[in-house]
């Protein structure tokens, strides 16, 4: 299988968007791109499987290295692993999503697709790279999408919500560069060069000094991404201000690409550093466990609140990768699948009410079961799922980062995992009430009669995710196979602690 | 013999041949159009571009007075492309401007000043390349005859010039005085380090330092830039700021090799002022000829820590770096100079909701801002990347960090700017300006340029390869 296909599959779609003319044509190629994706996704899987069936066990999969930049000894290196795949799928539904939630951008559309598409090229270029470069690259390719995005089609203070996005974004690229030219500089390969080779400076160990020094850079860099807590003002203003699209895209694809980064750069190339300062990251993990769901109680604004309880969510995605167990590190990256799937119905559940009733507080809204429930039952559907109501994704995601918590006997690290467990509580409250409040009692506004349900785009986009988050929540020990020898290979590596060299 | 004469100096011969055709054209006088005129001009620009590539000798000349090698060669063929894309972008200016014959005189005789100084290989060769390259450059500052600002840069710039052509030339004599010599190459066995050859070296650098714009001695810069036609700025800003650097990296690199300890610790804080004063000062701007005077000099900072290094990887990012930034730069003052032609608006509010009446050019400027920014899929990205890269190969994180958080602040402003395009409303924005064919062929190569330069690898590879250090 030819991993190059997931580049240039956007880049065909994109440029066919350039040569498009008018909204009919625009969408209509958008989508098959996007579908094209993902069955591209889903032929990966299956090749995925029939390769392990056959007994291949090598750490990633359908690997090719082509050399770029020779005299700096970087590489074009791309193969993927369990965890990269379900990544992929996790970009491909929600990009299928989103495209069909955008069906009637008429505002320069052409503009619009064309930034969506390429926001999705940086994200499948990040996942199937193995070389910390690339990776570097497809990660700052989805920046400014996304300032445009959210600065032209966006709602609110959106020049302000785009430029604080952009500028937070770049901080943490620039910690990240700064991470990565240490782990190159302290790397030598048996011809005595250096190397960004994820695969290559995963065999040699990273003197202990520069790991301690150049860990925090690699983390926070990409935890800016996933919103660790202190840096996660971003969140609320970009989620809430950028069209629903781009939400969905933020905080479906974007802020997974922060979590894979410090799973896969940080903690599994510097594993010492990782365990001498797993304690910050679940301390920071924790405090946006809790402060991000009490923020939440607090927000008036539909948007805002699945902004606020997404950094929440997010923080449990650093909480499993900050204990260190295997099973932590595979909750982890389920709740990167979790969270992008169930947040992404979110805000097409909130862009969906919104464009029609031209409000998201939930003080306006009311009653709206009765005039649409397709919408509100999807509004519910996504909501149960953000509590982890056992049955859908949250709950098997949660679940299995609390038991990976707990494996890690440190008493401190268990009242960590006490207080975030503690915290569903909180985010039961929010939910239920905001659910409740605009979806049950009487109508907020005695105009909203005459609006009307979900067109079949609309329909389709929800359904898709919904399938989604139901295959994940009733069969999570499918993904959780997917992912367990992507995770074994980190776990050896964090085994081996403290070599020193 | 005179083949030797003839080929090693090729590029020079080329240029003084179409210098002495246009004389001609001058003072034989005719009645021709300026667009004709101008067509005809840029196509033998073109052919000078062109014929850069081919049938190139390699050698010196002149007892080592003047040399060149395939380094210098592809320097002078980039200093070429630059020429022509300023010449291109240059067209709606030109066209209605009197004396189109003298500008590309002028603009002609610096080149060749810039060719000479950087394959000098004496002291005063290079010096007086230098002059040539600078004095004539005064001149077209002052091209806006009718406006005063123009004027002023023009002064600006000569009594700015002259001053550190006069520190350089105590350098070199202090050089001279405790060497003997002003060949490159018998300088080098004799540095020893000796205060006053440290002297000499700081006059030097402060010389440099001038003509680089580099703080503390970048006073003259963002009004020489704001005040002389917008083709001059980005001459200035782009040609012969490259010129300078292709000098610099000889000098440092070959002739004061044996002080490198030395010279890096001044490089690291002529470095960190010069992006920090760049980006804050760049920030505040509101003409966007200034904006783009204080950013270029954010970039020298940058382009100081890429040069830092000391090494292959260093002397190649450097020269790598100077090719992206000219296609960025050049496409920012492309676009600048065409509404600055057409309508004499050059703030940055005045591009508000220029996106609703412009969109090519709109993307054109924003991609370039992306570029100058560093933002990948554009060819920026690299060239910044391989300049922070080459900087922490001597393990000098404070510097590697200091740059990195400054890529944020400069990120900000290009980002300013691209907002009042695309997202600030605007009651009269910019009218729909048509895009004459030279100009629009300008933006096309530097399209293709920031884009394909950095996903094209070998380009840097064959950079890396010349860079013989």
């Amino acid at each position: 299988m030819n991993l190059t296909l997931f580049l240039l599959f956007p880049l065909a779609t994109a440029i066919a968007i350039l040569l498009a003319s008018g909204l009919k044509q625009i969408r209509v190629i958008a989508l098959i791109g996007s579908l094209l994706q993902l069955a591209l996704s889903g032929k990966l899987l299956l090749a995925y499987y029939e390769q392990r069936a056959a007994g291949n066990q090598s750490q990633m999969l359908f690997e090719y290295v082509q050399k770029w930049y020779g005299p700096l000894n970087l590489q074009y290196h791309i193969g993927v692993d369990g965890i990269s795949i379900a990544m992929i799928l996790l970009t491909a539904f929600v990009v299928v999503a989103g495209i069909l939630v955008s069906w009637e951008t008429e505002h320069l559309s052409k503009e619009f697709f064309f930034l969506l598409v390429l926001l999705s090229l940086g994200a499948y270029g990040f996942f199937i790279s193995l070389d910390v470069f690339t990776m570097f690259f497809f990660l700052e390719v989805a920046v400014i999408p996304k300032f445009l995005l959210i600065g032209i089609w966006g709602s609110g203070k959106k020049e302000y919500s785009a430029m604080k996005l952009a500028l937070m974004l770049m901080g943490g690229s620039a910690l990240i560069l700064v991470g990565m030219l240490g782990i190159y500089f302290s790397s030598k390969t048996a011809g005595g060069a250096h190397s960004f080779d994820l695969l290559e400076l995963a065999k040699m160990n990273i003197p202990l000094a520069r790991q301690m020094l150049f860990f925090p850079f690699a983390f926070i860099g990409f935890g800016i991404f996933t919103a660790i807590f202190p840096f996660h003002t971003w969140v609320p203003d970009g989620h809430a201000s950028a069209p629903t699209a781009a939400s969905m895209f933020l905080a479906g694809i974007s802020m997974k690409l922060g979590g894979y980064g410090c799973l896969r750069v940080a903690t599994y190339l510097m594993p010492d550093a990782a365990h001498a300062y797993s304690w910050v990251i679940i301390l920071l993990a924790t405090i946006a466990i809790i402060y991000g769901a009490f923020a939440t109680m607090m927000q008036t604004d539909l948007k805002y609140i699945n902004a606020y309880s997404s950094v929440s969510h997010c923080g449990f995605v650093l909480l499993g990768i900050g204990m260190l167990t295997q099973t932590s590190i595979n909750g982890a990256v389920m709740q990167m699948v979790s969270h992008g799937l169930m947040t992404a119905l979110f805000f097409a559940a909130i862009g969906m009410v919104y464009s029609r009733t031209h409000t998201r507080m939930v003080a306006q809204l009311g009653g709206l079961l009765k005039i649409m429930p397709f919408i509100s039952t999807v509004f519910v559907i996504a909501g149960l799922c953000s509590l982890g109501l056992p049955g859908f994704s949250g709950f098997a995601a949660e679940m299995t980062v609390f038991m990976g918590s707990w494996q890690n006997p440190d008493k401190w690290y268990r009242l960590a995992t006490i207080l975030a467990c503690a915290s569903i509580v909180v985010t039961a409250v929010y939910i239920l009430r905001a659910a409740g409040k605009s979806i049950m009692g009487p109508l907020g506004n005695d105009s909203y009669k005459d609006l009307t349900d979900a067109k079949w785009y609309e329909k389709s986009a929800a359904i898709l995710l919904i399938f989604g988050i139901l295959v994940v929540g009733m069969a999570p020990f499918w993904l959780i196979n997917l992912i367990q020898p992507g995770t074994e290979f980190i776990m050896n590596k964090l085994a081996v602690v403290a070599t020193g060299l | 013999m005179l083949n030797e004469y003839f080929f090693v100096l090729k590029a020079e011969w080329m240029l003084i041949a179409i210098i002495f055709l246009l004389l001609f054209l001058k003072v034989g006088t005719s009645d021709w159009k300026n667009e004709t005129l101008l067509y005809g001009i840029n196509i033998l620009l073109l052919v000078n571009l062109l014929v850069g590539f081919f049938s190139n000798l390699e050698g010196g000349l002149f007892s080592g007075m003047f040399h060149n090698d395939a380094l210098l060669i592809l320097e002078k063929n980039i200093l070429n492309i630059g020429v022509y894309l300023v010449s291109l972008i240059a067209y709606p200016w030109l066209k209605k401007h009197e004396h189109v014959l003298e500008f590309y005189i002028l603009l002609l005789t610096t080149l060749l000043g810039m060719f000479f100084m950087i394959s000098s290989g004496n002291l005063l060769l290079f010096y007086l390349g230098l002059e040539m390259s600078t004095i004539p450059l005064a001149a077209i500052a002052n091209f806006d005859l009718d406006k005063r600002k123009s004027s002023e840069a023009a002064m600006k710039m000569i009594i700015s010039s002259a001053f550190s052509s006069a520190l350089l030339l105590f350098g070199v004599s202090l050089i001279y005085g405790t060497t003997g010599t002003l060949v490159f190459t018998e300088i080098t066995p004799l540095l020893n380090g000796s205060p006053l050859q440290l002297l000499a070296f700081i006059l030097l650098l402060a010389g440099f330092s001038f003509k680089m714009s580099v703080v503390p001695f970048h006073l003259w810069t963002a009004d020489v830039y704001e005040g002389a036609p917008v083709a001059v700025t980005a001459y200035l800003s782009v040609i012969s700021k490259s010129a300078i650097l292709f000098i610099f990296l000889q000098v440092l690199y070959v002739v004061f090799k044996p002080m490198s300890s030395e010279w890096y610790f001044m490089l690291f804080f002529l470095s960190i002022l010069t992006i920090l004063l760049g980006n804050l000062f760049a920030m505040r701007q509101t003409n966007l000829k200034r904006f783009l005077a204080f950013s270029s000099i954010a970039q020298v900072g940058f382009i100081l820590l890429g040069l830092s290094a000391g090494s292959k990887t260093g002397m190649a990012s450097v020269i790598y770096f100077l090719l992206i930034y000219m296609f960025s730069n050049l496409a920012a003052f492309g676009v600048i100079g065409l509404v600055s032609a057409s309508t004499g608006k050059e703030s940055i509010d005045d591009f508000k909701g220029f996106y609703k009446t412009n969109p090519f050019l709109s993307w054109i400027l924003a991609i370039a801002l992306f570029s100058l920014a560093g933002v990948p899929p554009t060819a920026g990205f690299f060239g910044k990347f391989f300049l922070i890269m080459a900087g922490a190969e001597r393990g000098n994180y404070v510097w590697v960090i200091f740059a990195a958080l400054n890529m944020i602040i400069s990120f900000y402003y290009y980002l300013k700017v691209v907002k009042a395009i695309f997202m600030d409303p605007n009651d009269q924005p910019i009218e729909k300006l048509t895009v004459p064919a030279l100009p629009k062929l300008a933006f096309v190569i530097c399209l293709t340029g920031m884009v394909l330069t950095g996903i094209l690898s070998w380009i840097y590879e064959y950079i890396h390869t010349l860079s013989n250090f």
